[in-house]
């Protein structure tokens, strides 16, 4: 009796993770499906030309660049922000103090804030420091939310350092500074695997630049000014009316579905790299 | 030139304290901001009535927000119901069933479905669940849907919390002694009265602090919500009716909002509202999370 039901149970589990891949297949199969055919040279390499919204020509070029540009500038201000952050209270504050626990804590729950909250916020305090939607105010807001995450991956990999390297560094007389330095070098698998899996979140999330960033059919070529982005953009295009936009929004959806891919991967390389010479 | 390195160690401990101490404020800054900016709405109108009130009409002056909160429930319970079961046999079978290489291979299916951008699902969710629901599903239970619907909303927004509730339920997993579960085979259990009386017993509580940190993800799930769910300001009476949660009432009306300070006030008094309700969930599954984890540790 006990035997069926184990060989039933079992069953059932590996139809729910085979329900869970066949999803994941069936989203990526889906996007690829219905972009790839739309995808052409000319939507990635061009901005939009007049009437690209009825269906004319252009490309996306505009939201892939504005989209790049707010990753780099956000990952500048977290990366300042979350590695001096971890190093701290990995190396400076003790095992376990509780203000290095206050602190995750807080992390934590500022890893559960919604985008759209962000979102929000960034707007109160642009309006309140006066800047218009912008792509300043695009940066700050992603930073904001990139930040936990890669503070929260970057904190896991620098636990996993072995405990006597910090010891050996200091024993032979440096300051913990110094020693912070030496094993940043050591750290850098991790800090890449940080990066890109921030950077995949962030490129992707559509409802903190949804007021801070603005939109235009321009690359932007200063901080004052709008920035388009490729989930924005998605989203404007697939509520046109006109099929040929529709269908853009499509490929524009496989651009940003091949460029999560990438991250993603790299992410998973670059961290087995670490554990590897750990 | 000793002196020098001792001056910058100095330094760079006092810039990193203030980098903590500002992350730590930076949450209450959020909260308090987010506050004032609501405070003109929460003083015009009784704060009961703004939230069971289902009257909105914002050029009347008139904010409710019960058909939006009642539509965010609706929405994240669907999504539950469809992730949870999912999640935790994927997760026992990953944990006491799975070889190492079958792990190995799931590790970047989860990575991937937690990667993949809201606006994918969204554009997923409008392409195969919107028909699917309007074409097969509906018209089993009901004359006519467009398909955009709290159901269509529920399953985009239930294969979109699958990931987190995989990894923090493995981890929870994790944690339970392994003597514990060799205990329990070594008397002749399979290795499903295990998992069923052992494991799922003393992660309980663990199970419950994934479920509420995936719900308050949920509550928050702007963009593909958004996409599939209608838009409509009504309390739904079923499942095949459009719905509106809270974070698509701010996404949709920001803009139009700022020629009005009472409907931008009250649109912050959602985000508020949101802001509150997640730092709460979260707060309180984070914890007993924590808790698990410390024990592990000592054990």
């Amino acid at each position: 009796m006990k035997f069926l039901e184990e060989k039933i149970f079992k069953l059932i589990m590996i139809g729910a993770a085979v329900i869970i891949m066949a999803v994941l297949a069936y989203i990526i199969g889906t996007v690829f499906y219905k972009g790839l055919p739309s995808l052409t040279w000319e939507m990635i390499t061009r901005i939009p030309g007049g009437g690209f919204y009825l269906g004319k020509e252009g490309g996306v070029l505009n939201a892939t660049a504005g989209s790049v540009f707010i990753i780099t500038g956000a990952l500048v201000l977290s990366m300042l922000i979350s590695i001096p952050l971890v190093m701290y209270i990995n190396f400076y504050l003790p095992k376990r103090s509780f203000f290095s626990a206050i602190i995750r804590f807080s992390l934590d729950i500022l890893f559960g804030v919604p985008s759209i909250v962000y979102g929000a916020f960034g707007f109160a305090l642009m309006v309140y420091m006066g800047i218009r939607a912008s792509l300043l105010g695009g940066i700050i807001t992603v930073a904001m939310l990139i930040m936990p995450i890669m503070m929260r991956s970057l904190d896991e990999v620098t636990r996993l350092l072995p405990r006597d390297l910090p010891d050996a560094l200091l024993s032979l007389g440096s300051t913990k500074l110094e020693m912070t330095k030496v094993l940043l070098r050591k750290l850098m698998p991790g800090i890449m695997t940080a990066v890109l899996l921030a950077v995949g979140r962030g490129i992707g999330d559509a409802a903190t630049v949804l007021f801070t960033a603005g939109y235009t059919d321009n690359i932007p070529s200063s901080l004052g000014q709008p920035a388009a982005t490729l989930p924005l953009s998605i989203f404007f295009q697939l509520g046109s009316p006109v099929e040929e936009v529709q269908n853009r929004a499509y490929a524009s959806a496989v651009i940003l579905t091949i460029i999560i891919l990438i991250m993603s991967f790299s992410a998973r390389y670059f961290s087995s790299k670490f554990l590897k010479n750990k | 030139m000793r002196k020098i390195r001792y001056v910058k160690d100095i330094t760079a401990r006092h810039l990193m304290l203030g980098i903590a101490i500002f992350v730590i404020v930076f949450l209450i800054i959020i909260g308090l901001s987010l506050f004032f900016k609501a405070l003109p709405i929460m003083k015009e109108k009784n704060l009961w009535v703004l939230l069971t009130s289902s009257d909105w009409k914002p050029f009347k002056g008139d904010f409710g927000f019960l058909p939006y909160i009642i539509s965010t429930f609706y929405v994240s319970v669907i999504a539950i119901v469809i992730a949870l079961p999912l999640s935790l046999l994927t997760s026992i079978y990953l944990n006491s069933y799975a070889s190492g290489s079958i792990r190995r291979f799931f590790e970047p299916v989860v990575d991937l479905l937690s990667g993949i951008p809201p606006v994918i699902y969204g554009v997923w969710g409008t392409l195969t669940i919107v028909p699917l629901i309007s074409n097969k599903i509906a018209p089993h239970f009901v004359d006519f849907s467009t398909g955009y619907t709290v159901l269509a909303g529920g399953i985009v927004l239930g294969i979109m919390i699958i990931p987190l509730l995989i990894s923090i339920m493995t981890e929870v997993f994790r944690s339970i002694p392994v003597e514990m579960t060799d205990a329990s085979l070594s008397m002749g259990a399979t290795k499903w009265q295990t998992a069923k009386k052992v494991i799922l017993r003393k992660s309980f509580p663990g199970i419950i602090a994934a479920t509420v940190l995936a719900l308050s993800r949920a509550f928050g799930e702007t963009m593909a919500v958004l996409m599939v769910c209608g838009n409509v300001a009504q309390i739904p009476h079923s499942f095949f009716e459009a719905c509106y949660p809270l974070p698509a009432l701010i996404a949709n009306n920001y803009g139009e909002m700022l020629s009005m300070p009472s409907y931008e006030s009250a649109l912050m008094f959602a985000a508020f509202l949101l802001f509150i309700i997640v730092v709460m969930f979260n707060g309180l599954s984070r914890f007993t999370l924590n808790q698990i984890e410390k024990r592990y540790q000592f054990s």
